[in-house]
């Protein structure tokens, strides 16, 4: 779950209004407000590949997302993101040249117990600076790029490459997928709240990872795991809906867990989740099921305070961890600054995962 | 020494000036006009100046640099995708211009998402919405000056000469005078230049190094620095540094007056310092007081030059901004900002002035001895002295004038020789009218005459400074004027020849450009259509013009060349030749039959020389080709511009049947006299500025030369009462004084004539070359000298007017007095 670029990029395309509202409640509203002209998700539309790994310019907001759990050559533990996002500001958004109307926006960040090093990118479409292709499946922005390392037709998903550089890091990694895309939600519908704001969203979470990584100078060879999200909706959010918690997590048993907990202004949380077996078959997760309470937070920029560690229980799995972050200051200073970072999970299970954190 | 020393001995010189008005308000006038007319043109030239920054930032911060396409012209925009895919950070531009109603306007397309925060226009980022910057209808960025001149309220959607559509217009503070900024892509599409950019910024916190560059691009784009792209500031330079050195003159002349009025204060004031200095006062405290004098006349004085300077500076505006706009495209806002930097400039100058013309009295002040006697006008005495030391500065600023004459022929150079032959002459001045009065003196018998002369002598110390000063206006306005009067000569003489023909149009595309072509040529009425197409290129940086020509008698005939080949026509409509204009010739060091490289939208055109052309007031290089070749080698020609031979009672009839005909298919159309009218008031305002200057001078002269005698006066009247005590009556020695002061000036106004001729030829053959790259004919203006000599004696009679008329209504038991007291 991602929504938070889309305010990363409300953020920027409103200019200094944006301060302001991204600290009162109901900032939500202005990506959940609604759209006319922009397709909705329904539910019961069955996802399509290859087409869905491609962009949807009929929706307003969309992104490509990864989070890789990572270990050095030299023993240290690491973590990557990379993400893609696309912003559309006028229905038919995909047009020819500069009159396209798409955004696109790419955060990128490599962090480790000492450092957690992140960059931006911001680019107009339709001109070749960013944008993704669905098969052979190529997404773009300037120099970062996230594509496929197989050109051959129904490759997919399956063998890719990720890169993205930035002051201070810079990373390329190959993925294998180890298993098939899981589908979030009610087969790809998943609602983000009681009102009816929902997304299209699958998930590739078996990805096998090779590469190298440099960070503050350091060059190291680096394998793990990573998860990729794909999600596109034209209106993510509740227009009380102040912030989120997300947490993507591999279990030592070769399970992945998806969890997140919407927070209003007022009014209950939001909560959800998923559990996806080893064969991908994913099982959705009631928000009576789960148990999401932040227990010590870290100061961040700017008087900021996000919890950096949580206790987390599925009651039906019995699963009852809590979380610890590899770097407690993974804290995302871009135009819509937030918290994203490589956590580990002690308790019922083992594990490790991704913590993202936004309305802090 | 005490405080209480400090206060009397300040209290006790201030009370000189209480006695001395005239004195006082010479040292006010003389100071308050040099600082005026210096921070003057240092305001006029620091409002063109910010606002060629303000241009040439929009794109970048102080420090960013450019890639531009190595050959000059547009680029395609795939070269920024494939650089962005490489990691470098940079952010597109195109530039052009269009014109909305009669105002011409630079458009400049810029990508607010990849501008560098450090880009003046990133600050639009935070706030406006950028995104209505380039969705829906998009955003016209203009400076609210620009606004207001257009006449139009923001959300206004002009058209362009083309027909074209602008977004909404809307008002920011940032966006540069006479601009308008727009998405990059609403830019190439205005401009009719899709796919197509100008530059590319590049963000300052992530250089690209050329390696890399030639790597990504090959040659196709050159690297450049900041400075380096300021055309604007580069094209204008020659012309503000003709300001800053008549601003100088200007200064050098209030600054004469004022050594003249402290000079004379000094001397008047010898007594009370000898007084002072007995009672005990130390030669410290005196010059302490002095000081403190000096700053408090530089604050008043330069105070009041400063504001008067932004008054000038302010009226003058209008003009300068037209020349600037009609030569060079610049566009500067006609409201005078108020700087910080100019003003202290001012007053430095105003201090640094003040204290060099004190600087000889303070001196003479510290060697005080202080037992000598009083003894008025003491340094008078040493006449002879003085004559000599004025003759040896007058020696070396006349030999420095030869060494900068020898040196080169650059513009400071011949500045230089200018600057050494004014102040030179200028200091000579006293002593070829010492000279004069000598050889009077000796050739008179009578013993009146005799007195005439050699009192004369006695008084042209006094005098001198002022008549310098009055020399260096006369001769500037010899110089200037004629130097004026011959570009106008020149000038419209050129412009007859160079518009022959009789009607110029500019259709609004090249299809409709087509279309009326088809038309004309079927009409009996036209005897002629001549395609002007134009097209841009780079020749050593520099921008050039480059403009098709077609074989017919309105070029063969009457196109004026300053040298060319023989068969200089033939040759350029049936080879590779080229003409190329005065300026490119003498900027790139090119003859005839020399063989030049023109970098076209494709392959290097080389062309031989075939002719040399004069292109007055052109900022740009030149280059014609056959229309032919243009239409071949350049992609980009505007193919849009034409001009007409009709017979010339036809040509209102044709215009209006073209007008009616085609309407908004034709953007632009001037019949020869508009054209005409257009060029020559660009001329007349762009020495609009120097004329005023310089009457500023002569004016200031003037006031010099009344303040002298004024201040002389007095003391005069100690010379003069025993000529009347033996019998010489006081309306006649009041008009002896009179000849004697128009004698003075006839004597200056006659050195004025050679010395301002020479500053003419050296500013036609030296300044005008070196700034502009033209060389005008020298001409001589006899009427103009005659002018400038009335004007002398005029100035002169003026300023002696109210000392001598004193003289003659002085009352009898005045000049009795002379004889009672220590006078």
């Amino acid at each position: 779950m991602n929504a938070r670029a889309a305010l990363a990029l409300l953020a920027l395309l409103c200019g200094g209004t944006l301060a302001q509202s991204a600290s009162e409640p109901g900032f939500g509203g202005l990506v959940g407000a609604e759209a006319p002209g922009f397709a909705l998700p329904k539910p019961g539309t069955p996802l399509v590949f290859p087409k869905d790994h491609g962009a949807h310019p009929d929706f307003r907001i969309e992104w490509w997302y990864l989070t890789a759990n990572l270990k050095g050559a030299d023993g240290e533990e690491y973590g990557v993101q990379w993400t893609l996002f696309r912003y559309a500001l006028e229905p038919n958004a995909a047009r020819i040249g500069w009159d396209d109307r798409n955004i696109w926006m790419g955060h990128a960040a490599a962090t480790s117990m000492a450092s957690h090093r992140f960059a931006q990118k911001i680019a107009r479409g339709g001109v070749g600076q960013a944008g993704v292709e669905a098969a052979p499946f190529r997404a773009f922005i300037d120099d970062w790029a996230f594509e496929t390392r197989d050109e051959a037709p129904g490759a997919g998903l399956k063998r890719l490459h990720i890169r993205a550089r930035g002051a201070n890091f810079s990373y390329a990694l190959d993925l294998d997928a180890d298993g098939p895309l899981a589908l979030q939600g009610e087969n790809g519908f998943s609602r983000k709240s009681d009102e009816g704001q929902a997304s299209y969203y699958y998930s590739q979470p078996f990805f096998r990872v090779e590469g190298a990584l440099s960070l503050d100078g350091r060059e190291t060879k680096v394998s793990g795991r990573a998860w990729m999200d794909r999600e596109w909706s034209s209106q993510p959010l509740g227009p009380d809906q102040k912030g989120w918690d997300w947490f993507s997590l591999h279990l030592a048993s070769g399970e992945k867990l998806m969890l997140y907990r919407m927070r209003a202004a007022k009014g209950p949380l939001f909560l959800f989740g998923n559990w996806i077996a080893p064969d991908g078959s994913s099982a959705p997760l009631g928000r009576n099921d789960i148990s999401i309470e932040p227990l010590e937070t870290t100061p961040a920029a700017a008087g900021r305070e996000p919890p950096t560690r949580w206790r987390l229980k599925v009651e039906s799995r019995g699963f009852d961890v809590k979380t610890r972050p590899l770097n407690p200051r993974s804290w995302m200073g871009t135009d819509t600054p937030y918290w994203e970072g490589p956590i580990r999970i002690d308790g019922s299970h083992e594990g490790e995962g991704y913590l993202e954190m936004t309305g802090y | 020494m005490t405080r209480q020393t400090l206060l009397w001995t300040l209290l006790a010189l201030l009370s000189h000036w209480r006695r001395h008005k005239a004195n006082l308000a010479t040292v006010i006038l003389g100071l308050g006009i040099a600082t005026a007319l210096w921070s003057g043109v240092q305001a006029l030239n620091a409002q063109a100046r910010r606002s060629y920054d303000d241009a040439a930032a929009i794109f970048s911060g102080e420090n960013a640099s450019m890639l531009v396409a190595s050959r000059g012209g547009l680029f395609p925009q795939e070269l920024f995708v494939k650089l962005r895919r490489a990691g470098a950070n940079v952010s597109p531009a195109l530039e052009g211009s269009i014109r909305i109603d009669d105002h011409q306007l630079r458009l400049v397309g810029v990508e607010p998402l990849t501008l560098p925060r450090s880009a003046p226009m990133a600050h639009m980022r935070e706030r406006e919405n950028i995104a209505d910057f380039f969705s829906g209808p998009g955003r016209a960025f203009v400076a609210p000056e620009t606004l207001r001149r257009l006449g139009l309220a923001p959300g206004a959607r002009p058209l362009t000469e083309r027909g074209r559509q602008l977004p909404p217009l809307a008002a920011l503070e940032e966006a540069p005078p006479g601009a308008i900024v727009v998405d990059i892509g609403v830019a190439q599409r205005l401009l009719g230049r899709e796919g197509k950019l100008s530059r590319l910024v590049v963000a300052d916190d992530a250089p690209i190094d050329p390696a890399r560059l030639a790597q990504i691009t090959g040659d196709a784009l050159r690297l450049v620095g900041p400075q380096e792209d300021n055309e604007l500031a580069r094209l204008t330079g020659s012309f503000h540094l003709n300001l800053t050195a008549f601003g100088f003159l200007a200064f050098l002349v209030g600054f004469f007056i004022v050594h003249a009025a402290f000079g004379l204060a000094f001397e008047q004031r010898l007594p009370l310092l000898r007084t002072l200095r007995a009672l005990g006062v130390s030669a410290r405290a005196l010059i302490v007081a002095m000081l403190i004098e000096l700053v408090f006349f530089t604050l008043i004085a330069g105070g009041a030059g400063v504001f008067g300077g932004y008054l000038m500076a302010r009226a003058l505006l209008p003009n300068m901004a037209a020349s600037l706009e009609g030569l060079y495209g610049a566009h500067i806002p006609e409201s005078l900002a108020l700087d910080a930097s100019w003003l202290l400039s001012g007053l430095v100058m105003a201090s640094a002035g003040a204290l060099l013309a004190a600087g000889s009295g303070l001196s003479k002040t510290l060697r005080l001895p202080v037992l000598s006697v009083a003894r008025p006008i003491a340094w008078r005495e040493a006449h002879h002295r003085y004559l000599r030391r004025q003759g040896i500065f007058a020696s070396l600023a006349l030999l420095g004038a030869g060494a900068a004459f020898f040196l080169g022929e650059s513009l400071a150079a011949s500045f230089a020789v200018i600057a050494g032959a004014l102040i030179g002459a200028a200091l000579l001045l006293p002593l070829a009218l010492a000279g004069a009065l000598t050889l009077g003196e000796r050739l008179s018998r009578r013993p009146l005459a005799r007195w005439f002369f050699a009192d004369g002598r006695q008084e042209l110390p006094g005098l001198s400074l002022a008549l310098m000063a009055l020399l260096m206006a006369l001769a500037a306005n010899i110089g200037v004027g004629g130097m004026v009067e011959g570009f106008r000569l020149t000038f419209t003489g050129w412009l007859d020849e160079r518009l022959a023909a009789e009607i110029y149009y500019e259709a609004t595309s090249p299809a409709d450009a087509r279309e009326i072509e088809d038309w004309a040529r079927a009409q009996t009425d036209i005897a002629a259509v001549l395609p002007v197409w134009r097209a841009r290129t780079r020749l050593d940086g520099w921008p050039v013009e480059v403009i098709g020509m077609t074989p017919h008698e309105t070029y063969t005939a009457h196109f004026p060349l300053i040298e060319a080949t023989p068969d200089v026509w033939r040759a350029l409509f049936e080879e590779d030749a080229v003409l190329i204009s005065e300026q490119l010739a003498r900027r790139l060091g090119l003859a005839l039959g020399a063989a030049l490289d023109i970098p076209t939208s494709g392959e290097n055109f080389r062309a031989h020389i075939v002719g040399i052309f004069p292109d007055y007031g052109n900022p740009r290089g030149q280059l014609r080709i056959a229309h032919q070749r243009l239409a071949a080698k350049f992609a980009d020609a505007s193919g849009v511009h034409y001009s007409l031979r009709v017979a010339p009672e036809a040509t209102a009839r044709v215009m209006e049947e073209m007008q009616r005909r085609f309407g908004a298919k034709i953007a632009r159309i001037l019949d020869q006299a508009e054209i005409k009218k257009l060029s020559t008031d660009i001329f007349e305002r762009t020495f609009a500025v120097t004329a005023a200057l310089n009457t500023l001078t002569l004016i200031v002269s003037g006031i010099a030369l009344f303040a002298s005698l004024l201040t002389l006066a007095d003391m005069r009247r100690a010379r003069v009462a025993p000529v009347w005590a033996l019998g010489a009556t006081r309306s006649r020695l009041a008009t002896l004084e009179l000849a004697r002061v128009m004698m003075f000036a006839a004597g200056a106004a006659l050195l004025a004539l050679p010395l301002g001729l020479f500053m003419s030829w050296r500013l036609v053959a030296g300044v005008n070359v070196a700034a502009f790259g033209w060389r005008l004919p020298f001409h001589m203006f006899p009427a103009q000298w005659g002018e400038v000599f009335i004007i002398a004696l005029g100035a002169a009679f003026l300023a002696a007017l109210l000392p001598t008329a004193r003289l003659a209504r002085a009352a009898p038991s005045e000049l009795l007095k002379v004889f009672s007291n220590e006078r």
